[in-house]
């Protein structure tokens, strides 16, 4: 990653922040999808990007959103557990000769199916662990399946708008 | 030895990882705890001037809502002076404890509010330079939002009623029958009136309104009608009511901050007597 990389993912990754903080913070639809769009900025972030860094950052970045959403702790025990989560699983469900050639696990890419295999877990895993944070105690556990379901569905609709409307195919990053 | 680091170094970053969620975890239940003092949170002063800025673009739509909603409630309150007051021939009455008054009111706007995750919060822009602190309840001229968690210089959060942990003594106004108002998480206009007896009639439609026994409100702010009685499936002696809030959560913009002057008193009474006070 040279420097002009760097300033690029750190610009989208402060867009997507501001975003999230100012506009999705009390969209859910139907009071049950909610958009975490700032995952996207990790989710873009090139497969060389080693996992102590990688979890350093999302660290910071939940715990950004929780001071912001007042649910201290939640986005952050998700966010780390889902860059821990990401360089193993870009390991493991590459397919042969696949994400890895590809620097930046992106839309444009690696394309639309590899796209959604790769990115759902992923979102849905952080869904899981967000809900579960959030619902300890009260609440059903099937009531958290569903609420973590749409929610990685809507944010991944949400990256892939966001990916297809404002990233150029040539560098990936506009 | 070496043969342990080097399994240590493998393994760095599962390591980092346990002690990061660890981290995250205690902020989780050091931030959920009633009286566990929150270190970081929206009242701090960047993250609330940030929140104040988002506000005041976000409410200047709603302005003339806001408007509408005091001019009722002024007309109101006039109206309710105009009987009130002393003709001048009445005779003077001495002032004793019942009449009293034990409550002083601040408003206060709200910068953030949160009615989606089953743990929410309020901003709200006045601190502890207005006199504002912790245990102060919130309502505004629908019906009661809240209580106050913690304060900073210009800021304070509160727990919203829409809080799985926050309890609000509450009391049925037709029979008088009172019981706690919980919310269980799941619909924003709805909470749970818990601990009403099987016996006790109550029908749809009734009005609940605080009980002003737990000296954080005074009695009688509305809460909300009941929409459904059940008996509790869990406990058959109680009887599981839902009532729908009379406080349109997803539209506040200015709230009351009520404060029982003799709060000191009544609390350390209960504690004389351990005797747990609900809020």
């Amino acid at each position: 990653m040279n420097i002009r990389n760097l300033f690029s993912y750190s610009f989208v990754i402060l867009i997507l922040g501001l975003v999230q903080i100012l506009f999705l913070k009390n969209l859910a639809l139907f009071g049950h999808a909610f958009g975490f769009l700032y995952l996207l900025g990790l989710l873009i972030l090139p497969s060389t990007l080693r996992t102590i860094p990688l979890m350093l950052l999302a660290f910071v970045l939940g715990f950004i959103l929780d001071v912001f959403f007042e649910t201290i702790g939640m986005h952050t025990a998700a966010a780390t557990l889902f860059a821990f989560l990401k360089p193993i699983w870009l390991k493991t469900a590459s397919p042969t000769g696949g994400f890895d050639e590809a620097e930046e696990p992106s839309l444009t890419q690696i394309g639309l199916g590899r796209y959604v295999s790769y990115a759902f877990p992923l979102l849905f895993i952080y869904s899981l662990a967000f809900f579960i944070a959030d619902q300890w105690g009260t609440g059903g556990f099937l009531g958290v399946l569903s609420k973590s379901f749409f929610s990685a569905v809507f944010t991944l609709i949400l990256t892939i708008l966001v990916q297809v409307l404002f990233f150029r195919r040539k560098r990936g990053i506009s | 030895m070496l043969r342990i680091l080097q399994f240590l170094y493998r393994v760095r970053a599962f390591l980092l990882f346990a002690f990061l969620e660890f981290l995250a975890i205690w902020m989780i239940v050091a931030n959920n705890s009633p009286q566990g003092a929150a270190f970081f949170n929206s009242s701090n002063e960047l993250v609330g001037s940030a929140l104040k800025k988002q506000a005041d673009v976000v409410q200047f739509f709603s302005l003339a809502d806001a408007n509408t909603a005091l001019v009722e409630e002024n007309a109101r309150l006039k109206q309710e002076l105009l009987q009130l007051q002393v003709k001048p021939d009445s005779i003077p009455l001495a002032i004793d404890s019942t009449l009293e008054a034990t409550f002083e009111l601040k408003g206060a706007r709200v910068v953030a509010n949160s009615l989606r995750f089953s743990q929410n919060y309020l901003t709200l822009y006045k601190g502890a330079k207005d006199g504002v602190k912790p245990g102060m309840g919130v309502f505004n001229s629908q019906g009661i939002v809240g209580r106050v968690k913690s304060v900073s210089e210009n800021y304070s959060v509160a727990f919203s009623v829409l809080n799985t942990s926050l309890l609000i003594s509450a009391k049925i106004k037709s029979s008088e029958v009172f019981g706690s108002v919980q919310w269980d998480g799941v619909k924003a206009s709805e909470v749970q009136l818990l601990y009403v007896p099987r016996h006790v009639k109550a029908s749809k439609g009734d009005t609940v309104i605080t009980s002003g026994f737990n000296a954080v409100f005074p009695e009688g702010l509305l809460i909300g009608q009941i929409s459904k009685v059940e008996v509790n499936k869990k406990d058959p002696n109680y009887l599981s009511i839902t009532i729908t809030l009379s406080t349109d959560f997803s539209k506040l913009n200015y709230v009351y901050l009520v404060e029982n002057t003799q709060f000191q008193e009544i609390d350390s009474l209960y504690r004389q007597s351990d005797l747990p006070n609900e809020y």
